[in-house]
């Protein structure tokens, strides 16, 4: 885009911008909101809802603003009468075809066609109603994903988050006139297709079309059963995004009041994912580097690049599109099913509690984990090791619900033991922290010396550049790592399966040279998770990030060898990384899924 | 290789594998199968690079491209206002009576699907009956029967 200027008047106010903005990106620089329905900053334009129009001086018709680019001399108009009429007749007709039953709807209070509805008043309805039957068009074949037909603006942004950020299409507009819908090859349902579970879908979705399948009554049964010892376990990147649905600003650290939430609630052991992402770097750090000493030195065929697991969403897309690539998955099993293998033994077993009387559930800012914990692979403790997944907004309900003032709480900490981490778990949070973290410690193991990096950070693995390539020189090693003495470690990191797909095309093709890959299958990462907070946008994501990398840096800790409780449990419990109880536990496979 | 497998690379062979060969490559295979199976559509995703649910997307907007098995014969009657004006209720009645099936359904031998289509571009001969790719303006009821028997004459 040329950064020439165009001047233009919004509301009788004077602004010049640069060439191809849009009308409604003008008047926001002005603070003139203009509601928007089909419209995402994420998303390429669509123009299909109507709700944006404004008036344009000397044009017959109102204009789309969020698909309309301003001219030389426009003169817009984002408020008159003729506006406002046009605005509440566009949101009454998508009532009218709408099962707007909002007190029984997921979304209630969280919608933007309910916010639109509320702010235009609108009252009796001036169309025919078309809704036949107030009856949910449900599919809830996925463990993630709940899908309301009912409920659906046709708005088309699932369709083109699948599409352009994920580079799945498991959804499609299908059929046409007063028959289309969003639905799949052949609607099928979810769990037949090439669906990931995702759920950035949900994360755009403005009405209650799309969304999480929500466990709450399940887990506030277990709370509330005295027999039941309900433990949970909180992932990296919850605490930077929950306060958003609990009253801050995006890019708040919660974590203090979180575990102080989830102790009113009612959870008997309150223990952290981070504990498990910190034994992850030592068993993908050890896996990482015996692969490379069996290609280096034993000169063994081994599947490299290897490539990080802790994506579930991201582990189905390439048991989808690219099974040819699995052996390059590392074998480990994510953070929260580490976590829940463990809990269910080396925890019960310590605190004396009977596995068969716990209930291990846990708070992802995922949805692809509620899928993943009822994999069959995932019951090594001898039971589901992982009961329940909530995402984050699910969370939040939780925290209303049981009638706490949040932002009164004061900071707690997490039980022990699981509960202690590093600051290298935290960044597992963002696109390049499972790097980063790996980078740390596995330098460290080699060399004996800590990266050669200010304060640790690895700035180029971070950032939310689609795909992020990095090298790092080993020298002046240990003398059992001879073999390593001189090489280049090679790196690359992509967040958003849109970008995962174009790397592994790359690795595929045998144009990319690395020796390890971090995928998540999230833009920007698990901060952009399908289970955080809504909305989501590149600026609020920013700010999750930096709150993240703050978090690290205000932690006494942060590389994951250093864990105290790591330490302790390779002593008491699992050997070494990779040992034999690592291998039963804490390591999986995975399986071959048709694309089509 | 299956017949529809052979068919889809022939047709992906001179067409191309861009996505704009989509309608031509589903419109060839409706020519030869009268409709899109799941099979055939998979087929062309894979040949085209292209997500399964984006070819059903593209497949189930066109009437003409059916995902359904259809008959060997394709009869639609055009239901739109100036055809409805002209009668078209009697030319389905008279062929649901005489084909014994309703629209929507295909007959047991598979020689016929009766459908219905809208605006043909006809209106000013209307009503409209399109056999496959054949017009028959201002058809009658027993025309619309006549025309019937000597397609089912003439397919095998
Ligand atoms: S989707 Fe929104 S408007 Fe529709 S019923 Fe749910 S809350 Fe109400
Ligand atoms: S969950 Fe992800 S893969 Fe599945 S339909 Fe939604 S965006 Fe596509
Ligand atoms: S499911 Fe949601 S995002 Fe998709 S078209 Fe419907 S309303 Fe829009
Ligand atoms: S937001 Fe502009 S047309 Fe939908
Ligand atoms: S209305 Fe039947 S051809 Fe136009």
């Amino acid at each position: 885009m040329s950064e020439y200027l165009v001047n233009l008047k919004v509301n009788n106010i004077a602004v010049s911008v640069k060439e191809g903005t849009t009308i409604l990106d003008a008047s926001k620089k002005l603070n003139f909101n203009i509601p928007t329905l089909c419209n995402h900053p994420d998303l390429s334009v669509a123009g299909n809802c109507r709700v944006c129009v404004v008036e344009v001086k000397g044009a017959r018709l109102l204009a789309a603003s969020c698909a309309t680019p301003v001219s030389e001399g426009m003169e817009v108009f984002t408020n008159s009468e003729k506006v406002r009429t046009a605005r509440k007749h566009v949101i009454e007709l998508l009532l009218s075809e709408h099962n707007a039953d909002c007190t029984k709807c997921f979304k209630n209070g969280h919608c933007e066609l309910q916010d639109l509805a509320s702010e235009y008043r609108v009252g009796d309805h001036v169309f025919i109603d078309l809704v036949k039957s107030k009856d949910k068009i449900l599919d809830i074949s996925s463990p993630s994903i709940s899908k309301d037909d009912s409920k659906c603006i046709r708005c088309q942004r699932c369709v083109r988050t699948c599409e352009e950020l994920q580079s799945v299409s498991a959804l499609a507009v299908v059929k046409k006139g007063d028959h289309q819908r969003i639905s799949t090859f052949m609607n099928k349902p979810l769990d037949e297709v090439v669906c990931t579970n995702c759920g950035q879908c949900i994360n755009r979705c403005p009405t209650g079309s799309l969304t999480e399948r929500t466990y709450l009554d399940e887990v506030w049964n277990a709370i509330n059963d005295p027999s039941k010892h309900v433990v949970v376990q909180t992932a990296p990147a919850v605490r930077i995004g929950l306060g958003e649905d609990l009253g801050y600003e995006p890019g708040e650290r919660v974590t203090g009041k979180m575990v102080a939430a989830l102790r009113h609630i009612g959870f008997d052991s309150v223990l952290d994912t981070d504990f498990t992402a910190d034994l992850t770097i030592m068993e993908e750090g050890t896996e990482l580097l015996t692969r490379l000493k069996r290609a280096l030195v034993d000169g063994e065929k081994v599947a490299l690049p290897m490539m990080t697991s802790c994506s579930p969403g991201w582990i189905k897309f390439q048991e989808h599109m690219f099974p040819d690539l699995l052996d390059n998955l590392s074998t480990c099993k994510s953070p929260q099913q580490m976590f829940g293998a463990l809990v269910k033994t080396y925890y019960a077993k310590k605190k004396g509690i009977d596995p068969k009387n716990m209930v291990s559930v846990s708070i992802m800012p995922c949805t692809a984990k509620k899928f993943e914990c009822g994999r069959p692979e995932m019951r090594d403790s001898g039971y589901q090791d992982v009961d329940y997944v909530l995402t984050t907004r699910e969370l939040a309900m939780m925290v209303k619900q049981a009638g706490i003032d949040f932002m009164k709480l004061d900071d707690e900490k997490y039980d022990s033991i699981m509960g202690n981490s590093t600051g290298a778990a935290v960044i597992f949070g963002a696109t390049g922290g499972v790097m980063e973290a790996a980078l740390r410690t596995a330098y460290e193991i080699v060399t004996g010396r800590e990266v050669p990096f200010t304060n640790l950070k690895i700035m180029p693995v971070r950032g939310f550049e689609g795909i992020k390539e990095a090298k790092v020189m080993i020298k002046d090693v240990k003398p059992e790592w001879a073999f390593l003495e001189g090489a280049e470690l090679s790196v690359a990191i992509a967040h958003g399966l849109h970008n995962a797909n174009e790397l592994m095309k790359a690795v595929r093709a045998g144009t990319a040279s690395y020796h390890f890959i971090e995928v998540m299958g999230c833009p920007g990462g698990c901060l952009g998770g399908g289970g955080q907070p809504i909305p989501t946008s590149p600026e609020i994501r920013q700010k999750r990030a930096t709150a993240i990398y703050a978090e690290d840096e205000g932690l006494p800790l942060r590389k994951s060898h250093e864990n105290p409780e790591v330490a302790q449990i390779y002593k008491d419990f699992l050997g070494e990384p990779l040992g034999h109880k690592s291998h039963d536990l804490l390591h999986t496979h995975y399986k071959e899924r048709k694309r089509y | 290789m299956s017949n529809i497998e052979t068919l889809v690379k022939d047709l992906v062979e001179k067409h191309g594998k861009s996505r704009n060969s989509l309608m031509p490559v589903l419109q060839g295979i409706v020519k030869e199968e009268r409709f899109l199976s799941e099979e055939s559509m998979i087929m062309v995703a894979k040949e085209l690079d292209l997500s399964a649910a984006e070819v059903y997307g593209t497949a189930s907007f066109y009437t003409f491209l059916d995902t359904e098995p259809r008959g060997k014969n394709i009869v639609r009657i055009c239901k739109t206002i100036s055809c409805h004006m002209k009668g078209k209720d009697e030319i389905i009645e008279a062929l649901e009576s005489s084909m014994k099936i309703k629209v929507g359904e295909t007959s047991h031998d598979k020689k016929f699907t009766l459908l219905t289509a809208n605006c043909l571009g006809w209106c000013h001969k209307g009503p409209v009956m399109l056999v496959n790719d054949v017009v028959f303006p201002e058809i009658t009821p027993q025309k619309a029967i006549e025309v019937i028997q000597d397609y089912a004459k003439n397919s095998k």
